[in-house]
């Protein structure tokens, strides 16, 4: 009982001296959003909110690196006021070209020199049967691959 | 997430190539692939990976668009057809009038992108007009 009577106190007052360190350098939600919103750097896409020392990131981003450095960054604004950071970032899908009448007609162009081949686009997947040269082949999938579809389906291709 | 380990070696090369704006990920089945290559050598070491990994890229099952950075205006860029002339057009499409063309291997200068598919440029010879840019290596 004694002990644990003794235990409190030194506790109470390692709270107390915590929380008057912590007092003196204090640092208000809204000088901490500045702050972090600084360390993430100018990004229309990526929002900052703090509550309490808890940072939360919200927004879109392209990539996972991005996400992940946008974390370390805030975190790093200031190691000592900031509690934990929420990071709410959604990484945005990659686009494809789902537009059928638009996606034909690009299909065209890049098919133009490959005559023995038939290629058909639905929902953004391009569909080649045909025969092409060994050595043609990649430029062949270059060339689809740059238009952005969902897929390129060369099985029907006999490559010779 | 069984694409990323089937292509594991084209991302990790991707990745320490110095692609810029590289963004991989597996939608609907297909691993997609977008980034910016610093040079047109590093562009194709991805794809003779990518052909390692799937012959002759039957399977289907991966989209990669890699841009190069150096493609930019009043650069060089050099013809690479298999074998015939690249044509030179009017305007950008196939169904443009023929102006000039070039001859494989010719080097001649980007004037600007219309679109990622084709680009106007100029002939040694000064012609401008459209040529497909798939059919045009950047230099440097």
């Amino acid at each position: 009982m004694k002990f644990k009577k003794a235990l409190s106190v030194i506790l109470l007052s390692g709270v107390l001296t915590v929380g008057t360190i912590s007092c003196t350098s204090k640092v208000s939600d809204a000088d901490l959003k500045v702050k972090v919103e600084t360390a993430v750097g100018s990004n229309p896409d990526v929002m900052v909110e703090v509550e309490e020392g808890v940072v939360t990131l919200s927004g879109t981003v392209t990539t996972e690196d991005e996400k992940r450095v946008l974390e370390t960054s805030a975190k790093s604004a200031d190691n000592k006021a900031i509690k934990s950071v929420v990071n709410n970032i959604v990484i945005r899908p990659i686009e494809t070209n789902t537009d059928t009448t638009d996606l034909a007609a690009k299909v065209i162009d890049a098919t133009k020199d490959f005559p023995s081949v038939t290629a058909t686009v639905n929902d953004g997947v391009i569909t080649v049967t045909g025969t092409v040269e060994q050595t043609r082949i990649q430029t062949l999938k270059q060339s689809l691959d740059a238009l952005n579809p969902k897929k390129v389906d060369l099985s029907g291709i006999t490559v010779n | 997430m069984a694409l990323i380990g089937k292509y594991k070696v084209l991302i990790d090369t991707a990745r320490s190539s110095g692609i810029s704006d590289l963004q991989v990920a597996e939608q609907e089945g297909v691993l997609q692939i977008r980034g910016i290559a610093p040079n047109a050598d590093v562009k194709n070491k991805l794809w003779d990976i990518y052909n390692q990994i799937d012959p002759n890229f039957l399977t289907g099952d991966v989209v990669m668009n890699v841009d190069v950075s150096t493609a930019v205006a009043g650069s060089q860029v050099r013809v690479k057809t298999e074998r015939s002339n690249l044509n030179i057009r009017k305007g950008p499409g196939t169904d443009q009038p023929i102006l000039s063309k070039a001859a494989k291997d010719e080097v001649i200068t980007l004037i600007s992108r219309a679109n990622d598919q084709w680009w106007l440029v100029r002939t040694k010879d000064g012609e401008e007009g459209y040529a497909y840019a798939q059919y045009l290596e950047p230099l440097g």
